[in-house]
């Protein structure tokens, strides 16, 4: 195979109102024709940067090249003027984004925005532009694409659209396809779909693609190739197999060793890269990852190591070499930082639990009866009748005490509706929560306060979910404000206490949260959410936004304080392999409905519901070896204004029969302490 | 469509209702007799006051005279001028055309300073071209009227003689009146446009535009463009509002036959109906502008016409 | 009408989101900085001469000279002389008074009652905001200028009045502003992670959402008070002015029109006066704007 690209020592600059800063150090890397190369790295590595910097993208963005070359097929991109540029990109080198809602532009039909670049490169007239149009959107798998070529983006969904971005990317032949976490927005089931695409689609129109990616699953299902990107430079560079089988850099490592797999130990504690990823206007001297690197010595901190080959890959470590062996193989037990990685699962670790015979457990901890939420719809005074989304359509389901209930769902499953409902933040439309034996849906607006000692809440966004205004002392001292009577002082101990307790520096407490990174504010929130030591605590997609090392620290404090405080969490996620790690049983909600409860390992083992088995075929294992045992779901989750009649899941289920479509399944006991919504669990 | 066209003419009218009641109060407010608008203080014997108010109908309740005002308003009857007898509505529609040519004018004026210099402030972001026509569009909303009117008399008229200083007969008359009120329109014009364009041109999709190989010039007329001017438009509406109103100064200024000199003569001289009627009347013509623009934005953006399908599906 | 509102509530806040690696030109920079300070200036040179005119004022603004009527400007007369043979000059400097306290005072009007609205409006929701939302609609068919006028005429020509005709132009642009800030505030998280951690609700609006809110008021005050000058001069040119022996500038603008082509700089200089007050006000609040908008900070 020829080398389609070639980047060498790349250095880019941004002109920033800070000064100029250094984003990309010394790139070097290659891509063959026909190849898929993936870019990994967590935010603020440099990715998207790079993969701008090849377009030129940059230079709107007032980036520079002040280094390096890059070549295209022969042709050196860095020396060339704009216009000629623009010939080159979207016909030799595509590139397609992570949000495909907003890569379009919002007034055009879908139609005349491929038509347009197939035109723009003089391959054909509007007539037959459009009939390329639609036969690639056809191509893209999208349904009727002369109807969808006329409409507007907004008309279409996110997996549509990035089909459609796909079917634009490709209109004019592109050698090189740039994919800038092409399915990071988009939910599971639909992401493996557009995977599964792309792989079919680079065989058939034989080109390369540069895959940026955060998700070491994608990475590992996609690659013939990875690349490692740590604070604007490249670290390691490997084939899949050689990347996943002996990382040679310590931050490779660290990263393949923070995620959460379906077949790690559940509960235990996972290996974490301590601190976070530098700031471009503070990177550290010498080895930029030394500062976070178990194995840095004195030279690491001085010198900074160049690219080397390194047993048929690159690395950019002094101890590469010697490293490699110590370091084992990818999905190996090692001790980082002194700390047992991942330890058996020992007593003390989980909390006990008797096997309870029933769906419903006698004297649950929090019990949600027939529980239903809907939305009026287009409240019009000349309406007649008034239609509604249905966001949670009688659910049931019970947690006990000390255990952590996952809850899982695609967008539109209604699982974070749930979740707030229980927590009173959402008035439920009918059905009744208990809390302790307590209904809580009739409580006075006193009686509510004070429940509300006991129930909190850990957010997505921590910082969204802090006032910008306040300091950190207020953020985390409000509910003791709120709540207990105590002076200034005794205040003060208090928070510092809890700074403490979450791993951060009790000095700190009078900053402002804009001046933490993601997951020191994601401890904060966890302080705030402790602070009058409540018994329950929602973590709604609580490590979803968050980097991966981080996500692995922030899973174990919250691990470590169940333990302490004896909490109980419902903890709500889409990402499958997280909240199996951290949970002992599982809800699985699609449409408004829960459609399957399982213990953790059961319903991973054994899944009845056939939307949890599509579900599980979804996630990209970080293991290239492997191939997908089952195929993911086909088709979109549908409009929960108007669900399905019957079974919600009929429209996508493989299994389904005419029952499925008339008749609603309830949930029925499959096996022990295992139920599903389905007429014929698998 | 057709059901949110409904919806917007009734609550047009609701608005157009309440304007009515407000004009009653503001009038009713205006303190001193009537009656002394005809008749000379010094002179009149308390039995012509009590005949001539009698003759007004202001010895009534007020709700009567309020029900005989909503009612003749509602069915075009603006009431009579208390100088002349003259009936108010045939003169304010006799009048308008002079102050809707002014405002057709000056709107136009404003729309294609603004739009031209916004977009072009936006592409040289914080170049001098940016800078200057930001300080242009300062010193638009910054001069008041009646002085950069004085201003262009003074250059145009007294210095230059290239168009008249006054009067209301024929495109001539038009243009400094047109060009001293369309400069303060484009002033607000420019401002937002350009930060609409520049709000656009950070969206993503700007990115995937140029990732296809488009020309800037494409990127930034056919497609920023046309998505900031949305925003752009409803301003437009608003401000097409505010110049109406602002041809009460400026035919002042020059003195034009127009609405604005009515109401400013009428306010001196007290002629309550007068006051009332124009008022009241360019009320309705600025819930018709509203009106209209709100429609024109259904039929520009994709979004609002789909979202205004799927509330008539629901 | 929410359609409108947003972008009216964008042209004053929320309008210039800097690009991802915010990018200044540092020679441009200073042009806008040196703006900036040149505005500060003017306006600390106008407030002195509201309030001690006499140290600026070379004239009284009543002293009739007699034998130098109608003066062109020049020599000790900068802005010249009117046909009573008074210095302009110090006619403007006196009359910087009335010009600025009639724009300070009805934009504090203005603010205090537009923000207790909006903010009534905001807390409240449900059926109080809807139909104070519908009142201010209403007010608003009457555009700006014609209601202060209708008013002015109505209550009298007196100082008071004219703040009060101002101001009440004004209120339905300053209550839907914060209002529609109070609006967006609710639904961030913190908010709802303030509601989770039980803190009653009239509470979350005080420390929570009033305190984010204010911000965009502000800048639409300042933006005002150019708006505010500029309508009360024009009523004081279309003659709803207080008639007093020093008068304000709208007033003596009108009076310098009928004198346009004999004696330019009577009209001419107390209308640059009214330009230069409001430009540098505006340039000021465009500043502030700036350093307020969270956007411009955060990135």
């Amino acid at each position: 195979m020829s080398t389609l690209l070639e980047i060498e020592n790349l250095t880019v600059q941004f002109n920033t109102a800070k000064g100029l800063l250094t984003a990309l150090s010394d790139v070097s890397l290659h891509i063959r024709a026909g190849e898929t190369v993936c870019l990994v790295g967590e935010s603020g590595s440099g990715k998207t940067i790079t993969s701008k910097s090849i377009m030129r993208l940059i230079d709107f963005e007032n980036g520079i090249v002040s280094g390096g070359t890059v070549k295209l097929d022969g042709d050196e991109l860095t020396a060339m003027s704009g216009r000629e540029l623009q010939n080159l990109r979207g016909k030799k080198m595509a590139m397609i984004f992570q949000e495909p809602m907003a890569a379009f532009d919002p007034v055009f039909t879908i139609g005349s925005q491929i038509i347009e670049v197939i035109v723009r490169h003089k391959l054909g007239s509007r007539k037959q532009a459009w009939a390329r149009g639609v036969e690639l959107l056809r191509r893209a798998g999208i349904p009727e694409p002369e109807a969808r070529m006329k409409q507007y983006p907004g008309e279409l969904s996110g997996g549509m659209l990035q089909r459609a971005m796909i079917a634009m990317a490709l209109a004019c032949g592109p050698e090189l396809l740039i994919a800038d976490e092409p399915t990071t927005a988009l939910d599971m089931t639909v992401q493996a779909q557009i995977l599964q695409l792309l792989k079919e689609l680079q065989q058939e129109f034989n080109m390369a693609i540069l895959l940026i990616t955060h998700d070491m699953g994608i990475a590992a299902e996609m690659a013939d190739r990875i690349i490692v990107m740590y604070a604007g430079k490249v670290v390691e560079q490997a084939t899949a197999s050689q990347l996943f089988g002996q990382p040679h850099h310590p931050y490779t490592k660290g990263l393949l060793q923070s995620i959460t797999t379906l077949d790690s130990i559940r509960k235990s504690r996972l290996p974490s890269i301590e601190g976070t990823i530098p700031g471009l206007a503070e990177l550290p001297e010498g080895c930029r990852f030394h500062p976070r690197c178990p194995h840095a010595t004195a030279k690491c901190v001085q010198e900074s190591p160049p690219l080397l080959k390194v047993n048929g890959r690159q690395a950019a470590c002094w101890y590469a070499g010697e490293l490699a062996g110590k370091l084992g193989d990818g999905q190996a037990v090692v001790q980082t930082n002194g700390q047992s990685a991942s330890r058996p699962c020992s007593p003390a670790d989980i909390v006990h639990l008797e096997p309870e015979p029933g769906y419903s457990i006698p004297s649950p901890f929090i019990d949600i009866i027939e529980v239903k939420k809907y939305y009026p719809l287009g409240r019009s005074i000349f309406a007649k009748h008034t239609s509604s989304i249905r966001a949670v359509d009688d659910v049931s389901l019970q947690i006990r005490r000390g255990e952590t209930f996952g809850l899982v769902g695609e967008s539109g499953s209604g699982k974070s509706t749930l979740g707030r409902m229980i927590l009173q933040l959402e008035q439920a439309t009918g059905g009744d929560i208990r809390f302790e034996g307590r209904s809580l849906t009739g409580l006075s607006e006193g009686e509510l306060q004070k429940t509300r000692r006991n129930m909190q809440m850990i957010f997505q966004d921590p910082y969204g979910s802090m006032n910008p205004r306040w300091k950190v002392s207020d953020i985390i001292g409000e509910p003791l404000r709120v709540h207990e009577a105590m002076n200034a002082s005794e205040k003060r101990i208090r928070i510092e206490a809890l700074l403490e307790s979450v791993g951060l520096n009790p000095k700190w407490a009078d900053r402002y949260p804009h001046e933490f990174s993601g997951g020191q504010r994601q401890r904060i929130g966890i302080a705030r959410a402790i602070a009058l030591r409540p018994s329950f605590i929602l973590a709604d997609e609580a490590v979803s936004a968050l980097d991966v090392s981080v996500q692995a620290q922030i899973i174990n404090l919250m691990q470590e304080l169940q333990q302490e405080l004896g909490l109980t969490y419902l903890f709500i996620g889409h990402g499958l392999h997280v909240v199996r790690h951290v949970s002992d049983r599982i809800g699985v909600m699609y449409l408004g409905k829960l459609v399957e409860i399982a213990d953790s390992e059961e319903l991973f083992a054994n899944p009845a519901h056939h939307y949890t088995r599509g579900l599980i075929a979804s996630i990209p294992w970080p293991d290239p070896g492997r191939e997908r045992i089952a195929a993911g779901i086909a088709g979109e989750i549908p409009s929960p204004s108007k669900p399905p009649s019957g079974c919600r899941f009929h429209t996508r289920c493989p299994a389904v029969t005419a029952r499925c479509r008339e008749e609603e399944p309830k949930l029925a006991q499959v096996r022990n302490s295992h139920w599903a919504a389905c007429h014929f669990p698998a | 469509m057709i059901r949110t066209l409904t919806a917007r003419l009734v609550s047009s009218i609701m608005v157009v209702l309440g304007a009515l009641v407000l004009v009653f109060v503001i009038v009713y407010l205006l303190p001193g007799d009537p009656v002394f608008t005809i008749l000379d203080p010094a002179t009149a014997t308390p039995e012509m006051i009590a005949g001539m108010r009698a003759q007004l109908g202001v010895d009534r309740p007020l709700y009567e005279q309020f029900w005989d005002y909503a009612g003749g308003m509602l069915q075009g009857d603006f009431g009579k001028s208390l100088l002349n007898d003259e009936p108010v509505l045939p003169k304010i529609i006799a009048h308008f055309p002079a102050t809707l040519a002014l405002t057709v004018a000056s709107s136009l004026t404003a729309a294609v300073i603004g739009i031209w210099l916004g977009v072009l402030s936006a592409i040289h972001r914080n170049r001098w071209l940016d800078v200057v026509v930001r300080i242009i569009g300062l010193f638009g909303i910054s001069m008041p009227t009646f002085w950069s009117g004085i201003l262009l008399i003074l250059i145009f008229s007294v210095n230059l003689g290239w168009f008249p200083a006054m009067g209301s007969d024929g495109w001539q008359t038009l243009v400094l009146p047109a060009l001293s009120l369309g400069l303060v329109g484009s002033g607000f014009i420019v401002r937002l446009v350009r930060n609409s364009m520049l709000e656009v041109i950070n969206e993503p999709f700007i990115v995937t535009l140029r990732s296809k190989g488009i020309s800037e010039r494409l990127v930034m007329y056919r497609h920023a463009l046309r998505n900031a001017l949305i925003p752009a438009l409803t301003m437009i509406g608003v401000l097409i509002g505010d110049l109406l109103a602002g041809t009460v100064v400026i035919e002042t200024v020059f003195s034009r036959q127009g609405i604005g000199r009515i109401i400013s003569d009428a306010l001196m001289a007290k002629d309550l109906p007068v006051v009332q009627g124009v008022i009241f009347f360019s009320a309705i013509i600025y819930v018709l502008i509203n009106l209209l623009v709100d429609m024109s934005y259904s039929i520009i953006d994709p979004r609002v016409r789909r979202l205004n399908a799927r509330r008539q599906a629901s | 009408m929410s359609a409108k509102e947003s972008v009216l509530a964008k042209a004053v806040w929320q309008e210039t989101k800097p690009a991802s690696p915010a990018v200044r030109n540092s020679r441009k920079r200073s042009v806008s900085d040196f703006l900036v300070y040149a505005a500060g200036a003017v306006l600390l040179f106008i407030v002195a001469c509201a309030l001690v005119p006499g140290w600026i004022a070379p004239y009284t603004p009543t002293e009739m000279l007699t034998d130098r009527i109608m003066q062109p400007p020049g020599g000790s007369h900068l802005f010249g002389t009117d046909y009573f043979g008074r210095d302009i000059f110090s006619v403007v400097v006196y009359g910087s008074r009335d010009s600025l306290l009639i724009g300070i005072a009805s934009v504090a009007a203005g603010l205090l009652a537009g923000g207790a609205i909006g903010a009534l409006a905001g807390y409240a929701g449900g059926i109080i905001d809807m139909v104070l939302m519908r009142l201010l609609e209403i007010l608003m068919t009457i555009p700006g200028i014609l209601l202060a006028l209708a008013i002015a005429a109505a209550l009298g020509p007196s100082l008071a009045n004219i703040v009060i005709a101002v101001s009440l132009s004004a209120v339905p642009g300053y209550a839907r502003v914060l209002r529609g800030q109070i609006m967006s505030i609710k639904g961030r998280p913190f908010i709802m992670a303030a509601h989770s951690i039980g803190t009653p609700g009239l509470s979350i609006f005080l420390r929570h959402v009033l305190p984010n809110s204010w911000a965009p008021l502000l800048v639409m005050g300042t933006i005002g008070l150019g708006t505010s000058i500029l309508m009360g001069s024009g009523l004081s040119f279309l003659g709803l002015g207080v008639i007093k022996e020093v008068p304000d500038w709208g007033t003596l603008l009108s009076q310098g029109r009928g004198y346009l082509t004999v004696a330019w700089w009577m009209a001419t200089f107390p209308g640059m006066a009214i330009t230069l007050l409001v430009l540098s006000v505006n340039l000021i609040g465009d500043k502030l704007r700036d350093r307020l908008d969270p956007k411009h900070t955060r990135g």
